[in-house]
This record gives C-alpha cells, sequence and structure tokens, in this order.
C-alpha cells in the first residue's frame, strides 16, 4: 500500500502563535479546477481583536529596534523564504498559478525582502530633514512609524502582494495585521512559519485568514489600529474603509493601482506610507557667536 | 563653640539652577516690548533717577571732580523743580571722606568700590583693610568684587568665605557684591555667582565693575532677580540688585525697571533695593523729563556734563 | 561664623514663609497704549472673491463680524451658498487647466514672492485687523502673526520651481483645485500655511476663512488682487460650517485642506469616502508639557506660560497639559502663578495686553464650562487677579492643580487659557501620561540632561516636540499631528507632499 500523505493543517498567526480561530469556524477554498485546497480557517473580529493586542504590544519593542537590527531580520525572512522555496511552488500551482509564474512569484517576493531589509536603515536619512528656521534652534524632521497597520492583501497575488506590503511596514518599525486572499490563503500561512523561524519577535506580523467581506469594517475602525492598506479596485469597499478611517482618523492607502511585478511594485514611498513624521527644536545656545555680547 | 570656618558645611553651590541661554534672553526681550506711555514715563524716569548710583571710578579722580560729581548728585537740573537726587555717589575709597562731606544733610549715600576694585586680585587682608578703611571714612556702602579666578576654578568656598568676611568688614555699612559677569561666561555661572553672594551675606548683588565688557545686560539682570526672588522665598530674606555699566538711555533704563517689576514687583521697586550703576544714565534721564515737560526733543549742551 | 553675627539688615527680615509674597499690583503701572486704527481700513462691506473680482453672493445674504473685544460690529461680509462655491470651483478649475498648470514654476514662484513683498508692507494694517476681528493682541498680531504668514509665503515661493528636489527619484505634478478651510486661531496665518504651499505646487485654490474671522482673508483677496493673480487662482469665500460642507462636498475638487475640530475632521473624513479628493487635516490638541526636577526651571515656567496662554490658549498645539515632576511642583506651581500675575488682560489693541479677547462668546461658554467641571472633578482652581474690562469676551490666566489624569479637564481640549496640572516620579510614569491622550499634535519636555531629551522626545508620540522650548514655529519646520491630531505636514519641505502627485 502507498504511504498515506500527511496533511498539512493551515493554522493563523497571532503573537508568534499559531492557534485556531477562536470562532473554530473553517472554510476550503477551492481551485479552478475545484479541487479542495484545505481547511482554513474561517477568522472572526475576535480573532482580529486579538491579533491587534499582539500587534499593539509589540509596537514598542520593535520600533525601538535598531534599524540595523530589523535589517538583519528582514534579511533572514528572505533566507528562510530562499530555503523554502519549493514549497511555496507547490502552494501557488495548487492555488492555480503555473511553475513558471510560481518560480517568478517566489523569485520576486523573496528579493522584495532584501530590497526593503536594505532600506531599513537608509530611508530615513531620505525623508529626514535638518531645517533652518530662524531663530537660534536646532530643528530636525524624521519620520517615525504610526504604529498598528492593518491590511487587507490583495486576492490575486497572494505571496507577492502579501510580502510587498508587510515589508514595507515592519521596514519602518510598524507591527500589522494582515488578512491573507481569501482565495489563495496556504503560501500566507507558510509565510508565517517562515516569519516564525526568521528571529522576528511575536506579534510584530499577524496573519488571519478568511473573507473580507465580513472583516475588512473591523480592520477599518478599530480603535487601536492607526492605518489601513487596502489593494482591490473595488469602490464600495474603498469607500466603506474611508467612512469607518474616520473612526480614529487612521491613515488609509489604496494600492489598486500597483502592478506589485513592476518597478513601481517597490519604493521608500511605500515605507513612507506608514511614517508619521516628527519635528523636534531645541535651542542653540549662542554666547561665543554672539560676539561675547551674551 | 562655633565650628571652624573650613568644618563648615556650606551649601553645594554646583547645585544652583540651571539656565538655558535662549529662554532667558527670549524672556528678557519680552519686557522691552512694553510700551511706556504718558504718567507711566513721567513717574519711571523720576524712579529712575532716583535710583542713579552716580559714579565716577577713574585714576584721575581728584576731590574736584568729586564735589562736582556731588553737586550734580543734589542738584540734577534745577531748571525742572521737584526732580528727585540720585541714590547715591559711587567713588574709590580715598575719595570717601570728600564725597561724604560735599552731601552732607542730602540723603545721599556715599558708595565706595573697595577689595581691589576691579580686579580683586589682592590678599584678603588688604582686601579686608580696604573695606574697613572705606567705612571708617563714612561709606554708607561698599561695593567689592568676588574673586572671579578663585570662582572660576571652582573654589566657591572661598568666594562665599571671602564675602562673609567683607560684609563682616562692612559694620553698619551695606554690601554690593559685584560678580563682574563679563568674566563669568554663562548664565550658570551668573547664577551660581549670584546664589554664593546671597548665601554669604550680600546686601545687593551688582553685575559689573563698568570695567570690563560686555557689562550689564537685560537677560543678565533677569538671572540675578531670579535668583533673589528664589532667595527671598526660601529665607524671607530681601536683596537688592544693581545691574551697572552699559545703561545710558533712559528708555532701556524703563525696560530694566519694568523687569523688576514683572519679577519682584512692588518692594523692589525703590532705591532701597534697585540701583543703576551709571554715570551718563542721569542727563539721558533728565533730557527725557525736560523733553515730557516741553513737548521738545532736547540738546546735550544744556544739561551740566558733571 | 561671620554672616550670622550681624545677619542682615534686610526691611522685613526672617519673615515665615507662609507671608512670603511677592506683590504685583505695583503703584507704577502702565498706561494705556492703545495701537491706533488709523492705519487699517475696513470697509463696510466684503463681497466675495471669485476669478479674480468681487462678486456679490448668490444668496444675496450677508452677516455681521464683531470685534470680541468689544461686540461693535466692524464689517458685514457675504455669506457664500452653495451657488457661489460652485462659481469659485469653476474659477479655480479654468484658472487651473489653462492659466496655473501651464506657467512655468518660475512665474509661479515670482507672483508668490510678490504676495510676501506685499503682506509685508501692508503688515501693521493686517496687524490691527487681525486684532480687532480676531480679538488676540496686537503684540502678538504684530510680531508673530503677520510677519510668520509674510514668511511662510517667501518660503514656499522659492519651492516652486525646484520641485525636482523635493522627492527624491520622482516627479511631481498638481493635484488640480484644492479646498481650504482654515480656523479663527490664527486667520492670516492659517491661510498662509495653505495657500502658499499650494501655489508653489501649482494647484490653484478655494479658501474659506472662519466666519468669525474674515477680515485678514478678505485683506489678503485685495494684495492678491494687487499682486496681479491671475483670476481664478485663489478664490476666497467667506461663511460658516454650510459653505465649508458645500466645498467639501463640491465634486470638482480634488484636495481638501483643513485646520480645525478633530469632530469636524472627522466628519470630512466621512464625507469625501468614495471619492479621489486627498485631504491634509489639523486637529485638535491636548499637548503634554513635562518639566523635569533638573529643567531650567524659570525658563520652563515661561515655557509653559507662553504654551498655554499665548494667544488666550486658542492653540491647537497649546500645551494644556502640565507634568511637573513632585520634587519641584511646589516651585513651579508658586512660580507659575507669579508670573501669571504680571500678564495683563484686557483692550487687545493696548501694546501691553498679553492676554486679549476670546475669540467668541460660544468659545467663552466653552471654557467657562470647562472651568466648572474642573472644579467639580475637585481639581483646585487658581485664577491671576487682573482686572477684566466691562465688555468683550475675557478670561483670566487660570490654572488647577491637583488633577488627576482622568479628569476631563486633563483629557478634553479646552482651546483656552486654561491649564491642568498633573505630578509625577518617574520617566516611564510620565511617558506613559503623556502619550495617554488620543490626540499626538505637539509636546514639551523640560530637562538639562541631554541623553533624557532624546529618550524622550523619541518616545512622545506627538508630530511636533519642543524640548526646553515651546509653541515655536517657522516656515521651514513641519507641522501636523499624529493620531486623532490628523494628518499630514505643514511647512518645511514635508508640507510639499500633500499637493502633489507622486509619479516615477
Amino acid at each position: 500500500m502507498p504511504r498515506l500523505e500527511v496533511l498539512k493543517t493551515y493554522k493563523i498567526y497571532i503573537g508568534g502563535q499559531f492557534p485556531r480561530t477562536e470562532s473554530g469556524r473553517y472554510y476550503s477554498p477551492v481551485n479552478k479546477a475545484g479541487k479542495k485546497l484545505a481547511n482554513v480557517c474561517l477568522c472572526s473580529r475576535k480573532d482580529f481583536r486579538d491579533a491587534v493586542v499582539s500587534a499593539r504590544s509589540a509596537f514598542g519593542g520593535w520600533s525601538s529596534r535598531a534599524a540595523f537590527n530589523r535589517s538583519q531580520i528582514l534579511y533572514r525572512m528572505a533566507e528562510m523564504l530562499e530555503g523554502r522555496k519549493a514549497q511555496f511552488i507547490d502552494e501557488l500551482i495548487q492555488q492555480d498559478a503555473t511553475r513558471a509564474h510560481a518560480e517568478k512569484e517566489i523569485s520576486l517576493a523573496i528579493d522584495r525582502l532584501i530590497y526593503y531589509a536594505g532600506w531599513c536603515d537608509k530611508f530615513q536619512q531620505l525623508f529626514s530633514a535638518v531645517n533652518p528656521v530662524a531663530s537660534s534652534h536646532f530643528n530636525f524632521s524624521v519620520p517615525e512609524p504610526t504604529g498598528v497597520v492593518s491590511i487587507i492583501a490583495p486576492q490575486g497575488d497572494a505571496l507577492l502582494g502579501l510580502v510587498s506590503l508587510i515589508a514595507p511596514v515592519i521596514a519602518g518599525g510598524n507591527t500589522c495585521v494582515v488578512l491573507a486572499s481569501e482565495t489563495k490563503p496556504l503560501c500566507a500561512v507558510t509565510f508565517a512559519e517562515v516569519l516564525n523561524s526568521s528571529d522576528l519577535p511575536g506579534g510584530v506580523v499577524n496573519i488571519l485568514t478568511g473573507k473580507p467581506a465580513e472583516l475588512v469594517s473591523w480592520f477599518t475602525d478599530h480603535m487601536d489600529v492607526n492605518a489601513t492598506l487596502y489593494c482591490e479596485n473595488n469602490s464600495d469597499v474603498q469607500k466603506l474603509i474611508r467612512e469607518k478611517s474616520a473612526s480614529n482618523l487612521k491613515r488609509v492607502h489604496f494600492y489598486d493601482k500597483v502592478n506589485w511585478y513592476s518597478a513601481e511594485g517597490q519604493s521608500p514611498y511605500f515605507i513612507m506610507d506608514s511614517q508619521e513624521i516628527k519635528t523636534t527644536w531645541h535651542p542653540v545656545e549662542n554666547i561665543a557667536g554672539a560676539g561675547g555680547g551674551y | 563653640m562655633p565650628l571652624p570656618r573650613e568644618k563648615i558645611i556650606r551649601p553645594d553651590f554646583s547645585l544652583s539652577p540651571r539656565i538655558d541661554q535662549v529662554g532667558v534672553e527670549e524672556r528678557a526681550s519680552r519686557f522691552t516690548k512694553r510700551s511706556i506711555k504718558k504718567e507711566t514715563k513721567l513717574n519711571g524716569l523720576k524712579l529712575v533717577l532716583n535710583m542713579i548710583d552716580l559714579t565716577t571710578l577713574e585714576g584721575k579722580d581728584t576731590d574736584g571732580k568729586v564735589k562736582q560729581l556731588c553737586y550734580k548728585a543734589m542738584h540734577p537740573h534745577d531748571a525742572l523743580p521737584g526732580l528727585p537726587t540720585v541714590a547715591a555717589v559711587c567713588v574709590y575709597p580715598t575719595m570717601v571722606k570728600v564725597a561724604k562731606k560735599a552731601l552732607e544733610g542730602s540723603g545721599i549715600k556715599v558708595a565706595s568700590v573697595t577689595t581691589a576694585f576691579p580686579s580683586g586680585q589682592a590678599p584678603r587682608d588688604v582686601k579686608i583693610r580696604d573695606t574697613k578703611y572705606a567705612v571708617a571714612n563714612g561709606a554708607d556702602e561698599v561695593d567689592m568684587v568676588i574673586s572671579r579666578g578663585k570662582f572660576h576654578a571652582g573654589e566657591y568656598n572661598f568666594v562665599y568665605d571671602e564675602i562673609a568676611m567683607i560684609k563682616e568688614a562692612c559694620g553698619e555699612a551695606r554690601l554690593k557684591v559685584i560678580l563682574e559677569t563679563g568674566e563669568l561666561g554663562t548664565y550658570d555661572k551668573v547664577r551660581r555667582a549670584s546664589d554664593i553672594a546671597m548665601q554669604a551675606g550680600a546686601d545687593f548683588i551688582k553685575t559689573s565693575t563698568g570695567k570690563i565688557q560686555p557689562a550689564a545686560t537685560m537677560p543678565v539682570t533677569l538671572v540675578m532677580l531670579e535668583a533673589i526672588r528664589d532667595f527671598y522665598y526660601r529665607t524671607g530674606k530681601m536683596t537688592g540688585m544693581k545691574p551697572a555699566g552699559g545703561i545710558s538711555k533712559s528708555k532701556l533704563a524703563l525696560h530694566y525697571l519694568v523687569m523688576v517689576k514683572e519679577v519682584l514687583g512692588e518692594d523692589w521697586l525703590s532705591n532701597e533695593w534697585f540701583r543703576f550703576g551709571a554715570s551718563s544714565l542721569a542727563n539721558d534721564v533728565l533730557m527725557q523729563l525736560v523733553k515730557e515737560e516741553t513737548g521738545l526733543y532736547q540738546a546735550g549742551n544744556y544739561f551740566s556734563a558733571d | 561664623m561671620a554672616t550670622k553675627k550681624k545677619a542682615v539688615r534686610s526691611k522685613p527680615s526672617g519673615k515665615k514663609s507662609n507671608t512670603i509674597r511677592l506683590k504685583f499690583d505695583t503703584s507704577w503701572s502702565y498706561a494705556p497704549a492703545p495701537e491706533s486704527k488709523s492705519a487699517a481700513t475696513i470697509d463696510k462691506q466684503y463681497d466675495l472673491f471669485i476669478n479674480g473680482t468681487w462678486q456679490k453672493p448668490l444668496s444675496k445674504k450677508y452677516f455681521s463680524t464683531i470685534n470680541p473685544a468689544n461686540e461693535e460690529k466692524l464689517a458685514e461680509v457675504a455669506e457664500a451658498s452653495e451657488a457661489d462655491v460652485n462659481k469659485a470651483v469653476d474659477a479655480a478649475r479654468t484658472a487651473y487647466e489653462d492659466v496655473w498648470k501651464k506657467m512655468p514654476p518660475k512665474e509661479r514662484a515670482k507672483y508668490i514672492f510678490r504676495i510676501a513683498r506685499i503682506v509685508q508692507e501692508k503688515a501693521r494694517e493686517l496687524a490691527i485687523i487681525e486684532t480687532l476681528d480676531g480679538g488676540k493682541p496686537i503684540r502678538e498680531s504684530r510680531d508673530f502673526d503677520v510677519p510668520t504668514a509674510a514668511n511662510h509665503f517667501f518660503y514656499y515661493a522659492g519651492w516652486a520651481d525646484k520641485l525636482e528636489y523635493a522627492f527624491p527619484n520622482r516627479r511631481t505634478s498638481p493635484l488640480g483645485v484644492a479646498g481650504q478651510i482654515i480656523p479663527w486661531n490664527f486667520p492670516l496665518l492659517m491661510a498662509a500655511w495653505k495657500i502658499a504651499p499650494a501655489l508653489a505646487t501649482g494647484n490653484t485654490v478655494v479658501l474659506k476663512p472662519a466666519e468669525t474671522t474674515p477680515l485678514t482673508a478678505l485683506k489678503l483677496a485685495e494684495i492678491i488682487q494687487e499682486a496681479d493673480l491671475p483670476p481664478g487662482v485663489v478664490n476666497i469665500l467667506t461663511g460658516a460650517g454650510a459653505t465649508g460642507a458645500a466645498i467639501v462636498n463640491h465634486p470638482g475638487i480634488n484636495k481638501i485642506a483643513f485646520t480645525g475640530s478633530t469632530e469636524v475632521g472627522k466628519i470630512i473624513q466621512r464625507a469625501i469616502a468614495g471619492t479621489n479628493k486627498k485631504a491634509t487635516l489639523e486637529l485638535g490638541g491636548k499637548a503634554a508639557n513635562i518639566i523635569f526636577e533638573d529643567a531650567p526651571l524659570d525658563q520652563a515656567v515661561e515655557g509653559v506660560i507662553n504654551g498655554i496662554f499665548f494667544n488666550q490658549g486658542h492653540v491647537c498645539c497649546a500645551g494644556s497639559r502640565l507634568y511637573v515632576q513632585e520634587s519641584v511642583a511646589k516651585e513651579v506651581i508658586r512660580k507659575l502663578k507669579d508670573r501669571m500675575e504680571s500678564l495683563l488682560v484686557g483692550d487687545p489693541l493696548d501694546k501691553n495686553t498679553d492676554i486679549g479677547a476670546i475669540n467668541s462668546k460660544q468659545q467663552l461658554d466653552t471654557i467657562r464650562k470647562y472651568i466648572s467641571i474642573g472644579k467639580k472633578e475637585g481639581a483646585e482652581m487658581y485664577e491671576s487677579s487682573c482686572r477684566l474690562p466691562g465688555k468683550g469676551f475675557y478670561c483670566r490666566p487660570t490654572l488647577f492643580t491637583n488633577v488627576a489624569q482622568s479628569n476631563r479637564i486633563a483629557q478634553e481640549e479646552i482651546f483656552g487659557p486654561v491649564l491642568a496640572i498633573i505630578t509625577f516620579r518617574t520617566d516611564d510614569e510620565v511617558i506613559e501620561k503623556a502619550n495617554n491622550s488620543p490626540y499626538g499634535l505637539s509636546a514639551g519636555v523640560w530637562t538639562d540632561k541631554g541623553s533624557k531629551i532624546f529618550n524622550m522626545t523619541k518616545r512622545l508620540r506627538a508630530g511636533v516636540v519642543w524640548a526646553n522650548t515651546f509653541n515655536k514655529f517657522d516656515p521651514a519646520s513641519p507641522f501636523g499631528g499624529y493620531k486623532e491630531s490628523g494628518f499630514g505636514r505643514e511647512g518645511g519641505l514635508h508640507g510639499l507632499l500633500p499637493y502633489v502627485q507622486l509619479t516615477s
């Protein structure tokens, strides 16, 4: 008798743990051929609530890490992803990709992590300023992470889109809660396993599976979330997100026109979308410079 | 039995409050924004005149020069009746006797600089004798200088003890302690020197000798006024303030009055607690007073130089 | 020892500490020094500034703007209706498409420079009108509002032909027509903050000043006319909330820039949902001002005074929560009270006035409401002893001690001269308390220790952090909030971004 294959259980990723949804619910996405991909957690608003708690508690530590250290960890993520390339290709193919496309997507995803690993300790230099104010003050502006970011990952580019959204957010020191593609969730969960084995502190990235239709409103009106990213060209949802975001004035960005496979799919401006500019003033003593006339 | 001097634990003057230069200068410039008009100006000018320590501190001072200065002190401008006199005449110890005689009965005080003014670079016993000589000759007030070298060397106790000893030598005379802020370099040090002087018994603290630039400035004076205020709250003891040198215009003097009014209030607005050490200020005040009276802008030739 | 023996000859020697106080009600006091109104001209009635001309409102309605210092009417201004907004947006659109977008950037720059110059030339008149219409002290309009407004135009004028240097590896294009709605606390300055970067980046403008303070914006319209700015590039519409809503909801607007309350900011965010309009929101605040025991205390006190009493406390970044380390709390509070006694409240036109009139009756009522809430909550109120004018809207500088973090006066924006003082013991405690607010516009830190400053300024979640200073503004310095204090920056290089589209 041939060996019976061991099937993988796809769980969600919250606070560095892999629990099942608290709701006990599941759904079974199928591919084009009608083959069931897996029993996947159908996350509830309470899973989201728990994930936000994890993301918030991870924010202080992650944002105050040295940028160099964040860079190292993103690089480590790329290394881990490279090592599990074959598994991602399998899953992408299960999710209807051709082998050629799957190979391209995983390669780009790895390279994207490397790209943002490099930005971790550089974008601040690009977007900071020492401002020449007219009074005797030293004045400088620097980007700082906005906080907890909720991300509705693109439905289509299940891996590359996911990585392209998460990487700039965490490279900049934010933490996030991500809702994976509803129809193609497999590699999102596997990506969580990559994260978990790459020195990324628990809670920095939290990945849920489930239905945007059910969760998008919770992702957008939670009072402890600082920004929301959304990728679909669905004007009703976009409208809903902007309305709900007013609850606590979240920063909202829509990436429906971005082609993640092109050069415009990566830039430090994506990092800046989840950054705040802080300006600091301090007096400059001017005794010697005043010609002794103090 | 009192402890010997070297065993006494004195306050740790290195803990004096810190001063932010930009902040204190901003605050000082705010006083200059007050608009002083009409009777406020008139009363202010008279107050300024009455707070002046009319000063001559030159190597070439003679009896004749000092006598003329004393006459001016008593009769600032007889053409304008009802004017107050200045507060004091400030001279070297050797001129105290002449000044005292010239001012007899006028109520104007005689102040004498001592302690090897202006450098203060003399042995302590010389400084004490210098002071006792001035007091014995009739000085009502003594303007001493601190040992800036020792201060910069961190020997705060030396500076403190010296002031305390001069205070003792003063007897009934009021002691003004000159910090020579132009040699101290930072507001932090101005504040520390002020604290030392008041703790050691100063009746007045004074910015400058007039021989070093910069002399009095508004921010330096503000730092000292705030030190006086803090000392007052801590001890209940009032200390006077004397900016000296560099205040030659009425308008600037009025800004100083504004500062005294807003930092220390009513009790300091008299010549018992606030003085201007100046020589040319008096005539500028007189010119402004006459201008207020006549409506005409004035010329120096109509006011006696001494 | 020597000093003990003869002690001192001070007058009230050895007073008990509880009887020691300074008397600031001095016999030498300031005579009135009012700025003359003759240097300013205010028309009886103002129309709407649309397409470079003054146009009667289609609504045919006018409303009065009064001087809050004496409740006298200053002028009548037009109330723009939706139809007027349509006209203005059309004019702005045409000017954008036909003229402004096509104009070489260096020419655009020169127009803005020209506006800056005329603002400088008319500084005195603008300052007087600002004070008459808004109630702020003439010293502030003269020394702060008007020169800073002019400087803002100067700063952004120079950016117009240098935008390719502002955003690495990106090209910029303007957004189109910007609808700008500004508050009553810094009327001319806010107009400059809004208009200058919009024009520099090639956008055209429909601006609505606040209904209680429209006059300097209308004067600015005259200046824009005098500068020969092409018609329609800047349109200025007066009106109240309905006019603002018409601008926000107009489909021809590409960009909303709003400064005002968080409440209205949220309404705007909801209103533009489902559109492609971009938004910049500069909203409320409840800034923490933190004094550590090693701070330069007198300068800190001055910073606190300036932080809460500047412009009657009508400042979104006002330092309205004072956190003071317990070891110096008594001394700081004493110094604050003394300093408050030397603040002169009264006629805004008097050059010696430190605190002018509260901008409106409505705002005065709000402030009074919060003062009574503070008392009910058990906090201890202290107000300075100054006399207030009989007519007009005035409020004494006020502080509350024994305030708890949970008190409403410590959490809600009062927008008046009311300070809540809360004590703390450790660095971590104060950071937690300071960040414990839905707002994040500004914050202040006072300490003599450099490494602590950087720790604090980094951990404070606010867009502007003043260390050993407070309430400083400069055209080159970006301003704007975290969290519910809004998003987008105004000022500096970062103030360009809200008005451009970036393409690679």
